[in-house]
Formats: C-alpha cells, sequence, structure tokens
C-alpha cells in the first residue's frame, strides 16, 4: 500500500462513526463486567479471561482488528462476491439445521471445536444486505413491477424462514428490517402500511372481541367507501382491503393456535397484558424492569446495582444487558445509550444518502435498519413492551458472533463510505 | 429521484419517535414511578431480627418474681427445603404429620423465602437432640428467644403474662409487632409493655437470587442491635404475698396491702388464682382455656374487679366527714335502740348499745350511730332541706376518698365501683326523696360497691391522716429507679389531719379492746387499727371483710381482706389480716399464732351452688335476711340490714367452728 493510499484511507473513513463504534462496544464491556454476578478478591481483574468480560475484551480486539481489515479491502469485493457469501451464509443456515447445536431451545449455534461456536443467523444478515444491495443496484430502481419485489422479497424470505425453522423467530424478524432499504428504493409506501396495520390488526385481534372489532372496521371501510365513491377503482380497493382485512383477523386466530409453540403465545399473551405470569415466562422481564426502574434518575452506580450484582435479571450480559446499564447508570445512562443509537441510526442514513452508488446507499440503509431493529427490539424487551424476543443489543451484549457480525455489517458500509468516490 | 430522497426523512423521523418511545417509557418506569425500586428493594433485603431479653420483674426487696429462661423456635424457609425424613423430625419434635403439614402450609403462605416459625417453643431437651440431627433438614434452623418463668409461681393476676400478638395487636402498633412476637396481655406485662419488651434489632441483610446471603446492607448503617428490656422493680413483697395467696387457697377473694407512705402495693392476691408458669409455653393455650372454664373465673383479676359492698368498713368515712363538717365532735352521743328509724325505713343494729359515742360506735361498729350521722350530714342547714343539693355535697366528699371512680392502678381492667350522684336518684324516685331514701348508703350498703383496691385505699388514707398516693404496682424502672412523677402526688380527701384522732382510736379499739369486733386479730406487739364488715352478699352467703392498717404511729401498711361467703369478718378477713400485717412487719409469725395460720390455710370456702354449706352460724344470717336479694332490696328501695356477729372474744373459738368442707 502507498503512502499516499493511506493517507486516502485515514481521510475518508468516518471517524465519527467508528468513536460511536467503540463508546458502543466500551459500555458494553463495562457492563458486562458489572453484570458478573459478584466479584470477589480473586476473579475480579479485568482481565481475567476466563470470565464473559474478559472474553468480551478479546471479541472487542478482535472485532476492532476485523474491522480495519475489512477497511483494507478493495470496496469492489463486497459488490462482486456478495452472491458468494450470501450463498455461504444460506448454506451456514442449513448445515446448522442438521449438526447445530441446541442452545436454549434454538438450534441455532454450529461448533467451531476449541469452545468456539458460530451463530449463523448472525452472519446471514450482512449477506442477504449485501445481496439485496447487489440486486437493487443491478436494475434501474423503483418498486414498480411485482417481478422485482417478489425477488427481493426471496432474498430476504430465504434467511428468514431458515432461522425460523431454528426455531428463532426473533432472529428472523430482524428481516423485516429489510424492507426499509426497498422502501428508500421505492417500494410503495402502502407496503410498510400495510405491514403496520397488519400489526395494528394482530394486537387488536387479542385485546377487542370478533363482534365488536368487525363492525369497527366495516365502519372504517364504510366511510373510505362512501368518500371516494367517485373514484371506482379506489373505492374498490377499499373494499378488498376490508374484506382482507376482517378475514386476516380470523387468518391470525387460526395461525396462532395451530402454528405458535406455546411458549411464544406465551410472551405474546404477557406482553399483552392478557396473563399474569411473575415465576414463568414473565419473570425475565419483570425483573428486568425492577433492576432498570430501580436505577431512578442517575443509578445505583458502578457495580452498586443490587439486581444486577446479586443476578436476579436472568441472562442480563447477553438480551437483558440494558437493565445493568438502566439500573447502574439510571436515566441518564439510558438516555446516553440511546442518544448514541440515534445519533449513529442518523448518521448512517446521512452517509448512505451521499453515496454515489446504489449499491452502497441500499448497503448502508440495510445496516442502519438492522441496527435500528435489534435496539428497539432489544430495549423494548428491556422494558416489556416488546414480547420478548431474544436477540442482542448491538455492540453491547455479551457475544462473538454478534459483536463480530455487527462489526462486518458496520465496516463494510465504512469501507464503502470512504470509497465513495471511486466506483464499484 | 427526489421524491424518493424524501424518504430519507420519513425513515430517521422513525427512528427517532422510536426512540422517544423508548425514553419515555424509560422515564415512566426510573424517574416517574418508584414501583420498580421498591419491588428491587424487596428482591434483595431481607431484615432479620434479633429479640431482645424481656425486662425482669423484680419484687421490692429485688428478688426476682419474673425471669427469663431460653427456648428454641424451630424456623423453616420453604424455599430451601428439600426432600428429607419428615417422621424423624415430627418425633423429635413431638408433633404429628397432620400438624407438620399445617405448619409447613401456614409458613409457605406467609413466605417462601423468608423465614417462618415452625414449632414454637422447644425444650433445651429438644434442642439437643434436633441440633445434632439439623443438617439432615435442610431449610429448618433454629432461632433461640426467651420465654418467661416464675420462680415462686406467685402473683399471676398481679404480673400478668405475655402472648404471641395477634392480628389486632399487630394492626393497632402500626407495624412495630410482628408475627411471632410477645406481647405483654395482662397485668404488669401489659401496663409496661413498652417498657420491658425493649428494643428489637435488626440486621438488615442482602441476599442473591439463589437466596444467598450476600453481606449486609450499606455497611450496616441502617443495622441496630437488639436492647434488653428494663427491669422493673415492683412494689410486692414476695414474702407476703407469697403467705396471702396460701391464705387464700381454696378460697374465694382478695387481699390488697399498700405502704401509706408511698402508695406501693405490697400485696395483691386475688383468688382463686392460677400458676403463672402456665401461661408459658407450648400448652398456654390449652391451659388459658380450661382458667376460662374455671367456675370461679380464676382469670378474674378480683382487688381491682370485684365488687363488693363496703359494709361496715365505711363507717370510718361517716365519721371523718361528719367530723370535718361538725355535725359531731369526738364527744356526740347517740342512743341506739338496737335500730335507727326514720318515717318507715328502720335498718337494724345487731346490739343494743344505749347511749354510744363515736369511738366505741366505731369499735363496735353501730349501724344506728352510722345513720345518725348520716341523717345530721344530709340535713344541715345550709341545704335547706334541698335533698338532692345535701346528697350531692356528701357524694362529692366521699368521692375524695377515691370512691367511685377508678384510682388510676397501673393494671389494665380496673373498673370504678359503685357510687351514684342525686340526679340519679332524682331521676328513679322522681322529686321525693330524701337521706331516708337512702340511708343504707351509711352503713356501706345498698347501691354502693367497692373494688378491695378501694376499700385498702381508704385504710391508706386514713393512716395518713388525710391523703393517698395513687396506688401503683411498680417502684421503679430501670436501672436508673425512675419513679413516675404521679405517684410522688399527695391526693388530699378534704379531712383535716387533726379530725383523724377519735377515729383511729375507735379502729384501734376494734381490734385491740376486749369489745372490739376484731379482738380475735390483735397481734401482740403491734397495734393495729382496723374495721371488720360482713357483707351481704345476693348471691349466698355473706362475705367477711377486714380492712385496716398497721402500726398506729407511723403506719407501714394498710390492707383489706376479703373472703367471699366466709360470713363474718373477724372470723377470716380479720385474721388473715393480721397475719399478713404482722408477718410483713416483723417478717414472721409468733410462734403461737403458727398453727392458726396452717389452719387457716386449710380452709376450703369455695361457693358451690347444688350443695348449699352447712355452717354453724347460717340461721342466724339467714334469718338477718340474707334471702334478700341484692337487687331486689334496691329496686323496692328497703333500707338494709346490716349484720356484724356479736363479737366472738374467745379466739379459740375458731377453732370450733371450722366450717363443712366440701
Amino acid at each position: 500500500m502507498s503512502n499516499q493510499q493511506s493517507n486516502r484511507f485515514f481521510f475518508n473513513v468516518d471517524w465519527i462513526t467508528i468513536l460511536i463504534y467503540i463508546a458502543l462496544c466500551t459500555v458494553g464491556y463495562v457492563n458486562i463486567y458489572a453484570s458478573v454476578p459478584s466479584h470477589n478478591s480473586a476473579d475480579s481483574s479485568l482481565f481475567n479471561f476466563g470470565s464473559n468480560y474478559g472474553k468480551q475484551l478479546i471479541y472487542v480486539i478482535a472485532g476492532l482488528v476485523l474491522g480495519f481489515s475489512i477497511l483494507l479491502l478493495d470496496a469492489k469485493f463486497f459488490s462482486v462476491f456478495s452472491p458468494i457469501v450470501y450463498g455461504v451464509t444460506v448454506l451456514l443456515l442449513i448445515i446448522v439445521l442438521i449438526v447445530g447445536r441446541n442452545v436454549g431451545g434454538n438450534q441455532a449455534w454450529i461448533s467451531l471445536g476449541g469452545g468456539f461456536r458460530l451463530q449463523p443467523s448472525e452472519f446471514a444478515k450482512f449477506g442477504t444486505a449485501l445481496l439485496l444491495a447487489r440486486y437493487i443496484s443491478s436494475f434501474s430502481p423503483k418498486f414498480r413491477d411485482l417481478k422485482s419485489i417478489a425477488f427481493a422479497a426471496l432474498i430476504m424470505g430465504i434467511p428468514l424462514i431458515l432461522i425460523m425453522l431454528q426455531p428463532d423467530a426473533g432472529s428472523a424478524l430482524v428481516f423485516l428490517a429489510f424492507m426499509f432499504p426497498m422502501y428508500r428504493e421505492g417500494l410503495s409506501g402502502y407496503f410498510l402500511l400495510i405491514f403496520l396495520g397488519m400489526i395494528v390488526l394482530f394486537v387488536a385481534d387479542f385485546l377487542v372481541p370478533l363482534q365488536i372489532l368487525i363492525p369497527i372496521i366495516l365502519a372504517i371501510g364504510g366511510i373510505f367507501v362512501y368518500q371516494n365513491k367517485r373514484k371506482q377503482k379506489v373505492m374498490f380497493s377499499a373494499i378488498i382491503v376490508t374484506i382482507v382485512a376482517i378475514a386476516y383477523l380470523f387468518v391470525v386466530r387460526i395461525a396462532y393456535e395451530k402454528i405458535l409453540k406455546q411458549h411464544q403465545r406465551t410472551r405474546i399473551e404477557l406482553i399483552l397484558g392478557l396473563k399474569m405470569d411473575p415465576k414463568g415466562v414473565g419473570y425475565n422481564v419483570i425483573q428486568s424492569k425492577i433492576a432498570i426502574g430501580s436505577g431512578q434518575l442517575t443509578g445505583r452506580g458502578f457495580l452498586q446495582g443490587t439486581q444486577t450484582k446479586y443476578g436476579y435479571v436472568p441472562a442480563q450480559s447477553t438480551d437483558f444487558i440494558f437493565s445493568t446499564i438502566g439500573e447502574e447508570w439510571g436515566f441518564v445512562g439510558c438516555f446516553v445509550v440511546i442518544g448514541l443509537y440515534l445519533f449513529l441510526l442518523l448518521r448512517l442514513i446521512n452517509l448512505a444518502e451521499r453515496q454515489r452508488s446504489t449499491f452502497s446507499r441500499v448497503y448502508g440503509y440495510c445496516v442502519a435498519s438492522i441496527l435500528f431493529f435489534h435496539v428497539f427490539i432489544n430495549i423494548g424487551m428491556a422494558i416489556g413492551i416488546v414480547p420478548v424476543i431474544g436477540i442482542p443489543l448491538p455492540f453491547i451484549s455479551y457475544g462473538g458472533s454478534s459483536l463480530w457480525s455487527f462489526t462486518i455489517l458496520l465496516f463494510i458500509f465504512l469501507k464503502l463510505d470512504s470509497n465513495r468516490m471511486g466506483f464499484i | 429521484m427526489d421524491n424518493l430522497f424524501n424518504r430519507k426523512y420519513i425513515v430517521q423521523g422513525l427512528f427517532i419517535v422510536v426512540s422517544l418511545i423508548l425514553l419515555g417509557t424509560l422515564f415512566y418506569i426510573q424517574v416517574f414511578s418508584d414501583k420498580y425500586f421498591l419491588s428491587a428493594e424487596s428482591n434483595v433485603l431481607r431484615k432479620l431480627y434479633t429479640f431482645p431479653a424481656r425486662g425482669v420483674i423484680l419484687d421490692r426487696n429485688e428478688k426476682v418474681l419474673v425471669q427469663n429462661e431460653p427456648v428454641y423456635d424451630l424456623m423453616v424457609i420453604p424455599n430451601d427445603v428439600k426432600e428429607f425424613d419428615t417422621i424423624s423430625l415430627c418425633n423429635i419434635i413431638g408433633i404429628d404429620t397432620a400438624r407438620f403439614k399445617k405448619s409447613f402450609k401456614k409458613a409457605l403462605n406467609q413466605s417462601r423465602f423468608q423465614p417462618s416459625i415452625f414449632e414454637k417453643q422447644l425444650s433445651v431437651d429438644i434442642y439437643q437432640s434436633l441440633s445434632e440431627k439439623l443438617y439432615r433438614f435442610p431449610g429448618f434452623f433454629v432461632q433461640s428467644r426467651t420465654i418467661r418463668q416464675y420462680p415462686d409461681s406467685i402473683a399471676g393476676h398481679f404480673l400478668g403474662y405475655i402472648k404471641e400478638v395477634s392480628p389486632t395487636d399487630i394492626e393497632r402498633s402500626e407495624g412495630y409487632y410482628r408475627p411471632g412476637d410477645y406481647i405483654g396481655k395482662t397485668g404488669v406485662e401489659k401496663s409496661y409493655e413498652t417498657a420491658l419488651r425493649g428494643k428489637r434489632g435488626v440486621v438488615n441483610m442482602l441476599y442473591d437470587v439463589h437466596n444467598v446471603p450476600k453481606g449486609s446492607y450499606a455497611e450496616g448503617k441502617f443495622d441496630t442491635s437488639a436492647v434488653s428490656g428494663e427491669q422493673l422493680i415492683s412494689s410486692l413483697d414476695i414474702g407476703i404475698q407469697k403467705l396471702g395467696e396460701e391464705l387464700l387457697k381454696n378460697k374465694v377473694g382478695s387481699i390488697v396491702a399498700i405502704e401509706p407512705a408511698t402508695g406501693e402495693i405490697l400485696a395483691f392476691v386475688s383468688s382463686p388464682g392460677y400458676d403463672p408458669n402456665l401461661m408459658v409455653g407450648r400448652q398456654q393455650g390449652n391451659n388459658y382455656m380450661n382458667l376460662l372454664k374455671d367456675p370461679n373465673r380464676a382469670l378474674n383479676i378480683r382487688p381491682i374487679q370485684g365488687y363488693y359492698s363496703p359494709g361496715s368498713s365505711f363507717k370510718p368515712l361517716d365519721a371523718l366527714i361528719g367530723l370535718q363538717e361538725g355535725v359531731i365532735d369526738e364527744n356526740t352521743t347517740f342512743n341506739c335502740p338496737g335500730y335507727f328509724k326514720v318515717g318507715n325505713h328502720v335498718t337494724k343494729c345487731e346490739h343494743v348499745d344505749g347511749n354510744i359515742a363515736l369511738r366505741r360506735a366505731l369499735a363496735r361498729s353501730c349501724n344506728t350511730y352510722a345513720c345518725y350521722v348520716f341523717q345530721k350530714l344530709l340535713t344541715q342547714k345550709k341545704f335547706n332541706r334541698n335533698s338532692r343539693v345535701a346528697y350531692d355535697y356528701w357524694q362529692k366528699k366521699v368521692k375524695l376518698w377515691g370512691l367511685g371512680d377508678t384510682l388510676g392502678i397501673d393494671l389494665p381492667g380496673e373498673r370504678k365501683g359503685r357510687l351514684y350522684d342525686g340526679a340519679y336518684y332524682s331521676k328513679k324516685y322522681s322529686k321525693y326523696w330524701g337521706y331516708s331514701t337512702v340511708i343504707s348508703l351509711a352503713i356501706g350498703q345498698g347501691e354502693m360497691d367497692a373494688t378491695p383496691l378501694q376499700m385498702a385505699n381508704i385504710m391508706a388514707a386514713i393512716a395518713n391522716k388525710g391523703y393517698f398516693i395513687k396506688p401503683h404496682l411498680v417502684k421503679s424502672i430501670g436501672k436508673d429507679h425512675v419513679i413516675k412523677k404521679e405517684y410522688l402526688k399527695k391526693n388530699y380527701v378534704g379531712v383535716d389531719a387533726a379530725r383523724f384522732g377519735p377515729v383511729i382510736d375507735g379502729m384501734e379499739e376494734a381490734v385491740n379492746s376486749p369489745w372490739g369486733t376484731a379482738v380475735a386479730s390483735r397481734i401482740d406487739g403491734i397495734v393495729m387499727c382496723g374495721k371488720t364488715g360482713t357483707v351481704q352478699n345476693p348471691r349466698g352467703k355473706n362475705h367477711s371483710v377486714f380492712i385496716g392498717f398497721a402500726p398506729r404511729d407511723n403506719p407501714k401498711i394498710a390492707i383489706a381482706v376479703i373472703v367471699e361467703n366466709a360470713g363474718f369478718g373477724g372470723t377470716y378477713a380479720a385474721p388473715i389480716a393480721s397475719y399478713i400485717t404482722e408477718k410483713y412487719l416483723k417478717d414472721s409469725i409468733a410462734p403461737n399464732r403458727r398453727d392458726r395460720v396452717e389452719w387457716m390455710k386449710k380452709q376450703v370456702i369455695l361457693p358451690a351452688p347444688p350443695k348449699p354449706k352447712v355452717k354453724p352460724k347460717a340461721a342466724i344470717l339467714d334469718s338477718a335476711g340474707k334471702a334478700d336479694s341484692l337487687k331486689k332490696s334496691i329496686n323496692s328501695a328497703e333500707p338494709k340490714k346490716t349484720i356484724d356477729l356479736p363479737n366472738i372474744k374467745n379466739p379459740t373459738l375458731i377453732k370450733h367452728e371450722q366450717p363443712a368442707k366440701q
């Protein structure tokens, strides 16, 4: 690498994003350290590599090395090899279904020997993001024809279904995040609205009896039809939507009973407040809320959180790491962390928009959307407004697979961004 | 392209909105609501209590009345219990499996993670065999605490007992007591609860999710150590208390002895009593139920709850008020033809004494004399023949002596006695009533009741020549010997000290002169002043009453003795009073009287309705109007007939008339 090249390299990389990345990793390390039950003098060294926090330090350092290695690759590489990367991750998802290790009810891990194991669903995210970006950039955009929408949905759907089969509904749902880049590239806003409508109706189906819900839908549909009685086409679609909406209610009921597993049903019921179960499935959420709530405005202070110290929150260093932040750093700490994420997300969108190539832009949107989904769902479940679906908090949760996959995801985009003046 | 570029703002806007939703929710659960904070505290904090030793109660000479004895409560934390040999645990602590299940369920209901009492008050023996095997019963442990122990088994009514707190107690204490705590339920244990109970110690411990203790909360900043209860020095004298209880054994009655100068209660006997040790330990409930069933109501605290007409023992008051008001002087003489008659009302006197003066009238307990004084008091010119004003004036004077209201003894359950005001009689008899209507009050009968405590208190006031100190049971509290201020205050009875001479003379004669009613109870070397009473009892044989004080100069003891259904006051009450007085003043009873003490202890005088007692004196009493029910007499406003039996001058006579034993 010539001197000039390296200058350019350092000049063009978005250092602000890297600083936020490092800040979030640090927050993660500190809070994983705090989450280890009771520090006694023997193993409280910051560099105890047998412990979670010790391992996380290695993961973070390895992640940084990995990230900077990515920055050294040629930007064209990602676009060119995206089908292969996608293919490999899909293959891994299939392999994991056959030889995977069952951890916590999900067959999501491939053992690599020597105590290391890999979670292919994490890596499927950037594989899918790359291929989607490549596909969208390959034709002159605007999702107007059904064929392109269907193909894009297929790219997104294959890993989604494979992960569903593990079964890991939480990780699978993350793939819905790819709707945002598609939306940005011209997918009709109606898709998002329909998606939103499906969620609203799904929730309403549990909370409101059918004999009230159906008349409400009919009334809304009726008003819409009446107002558009001169526009035949709109009126027609309104009638269709109304019918589909009512049919959907029944489909949800049947699907809920026949397809979802008991523990998934319970989680949904708990979130919707249909069930109280403080000792069972709801235990995690209740303890997590207690821990976060007990932090109050300024938190109990580093290593002072009693709920954290004494192990009241299960899975605290992984899926419920946010409860440690909430308890020990209080609302102020939560505000800072959410602020960091929001800043990162907004910046990623701005970076994506300054790309000259569609591939880079779409990929940037993919990264922001996936991070957004993770942050929203993870924090949401920690404070009890989203069902418990075990997905990690990016850069903060304990675990090598998730940290590295997010690192790869992010640094590929940083590489693309640093190269934005060139051609891919 | 411009159009699609704008979608950036929609996506970014969505990110911002969702972040705000998250922050809003966080603000609610972290800052706005303290529900989660409190839940966090209850997750990790457990308060472990250490129990203070309850204060010891001593007698006036600092001999132990109540002390503490260690017992062991078997505790359980249901969550820690694993499979174990239930039968063997049941065998060791001596319960059956049904009880085991019940106790375990109760503990489980109380809390899964907090220790609850599984079985209370195991003895040292059980504890020793249990502690060897305790490791086999995970989740169970032993906590020591102390229970009360009464070395002499006396003064149950006085001391009271402690019991596990009831839900109402807990509620009333506003959270001070917790289930399993003990609280004084009656007696001194109750009235001095706050001094005796001490202060519970608290250790705030942090527990992790596996219920493993993780050290103390905030470095023990909020922990306190247990402070033992204060020691109480009671006013009681073990010696005479014990003697009193023995003397009243198998009899129904009371003894109250007061030190006049201080108001301290020296003896407080209520018979039938019970062994206070019955009210301790695992059998407390059963024992209590048995006592409740006692036909003679052993749980009644007769000295402060028993109602008796004062009878002749009221006569000194007549005389003292008369002297103070100037309606008589010490030489005033009335003629006693064997009765006192006004209008149609006739009050009988048991002896015809002819012209009789004050001293002798008291010594011989002359009804006629008392009635004349009463008549004179209520017909003073200043009342203008207004009988209600006159009566109220008299009643006010009498009330100064502590009659008709509680004295405020430091013991729960004191009753007022009975003494009506003029309004009561005006309502009852319309406007037409006068002193003659209520003449029986002159001889302490009729609509007047006093507790034994009130009677003893009157004696204390006479002994002090004009005042009494509020009678109380506790000499001092704690190591600093605190004395309540109210126990230093003199309550004056409205009679000048100079007026007491002739009355005290009369009372001295009653015990010490050949014509006195209680001469059989004279103590060699001690000048005792007193007054016998034989009190009509609507439900059976008359009650034997004696009140008095000794010695005459610088009195040390004022006493009231009531033996129910024992007849004439000189026969039972007076000798009992004399033995106690002698024992208190001389520390022992003269050898020539000891066999009489033993005889007295053996007497059985218990009311047994289906089998009326036959006693030599029964005939006299019956003829004297025992058949009249007191209630009936009140309603018909008939004058009462008070009977003081002829003096038994020969002390040996008592031996001849042993009452028939049941």
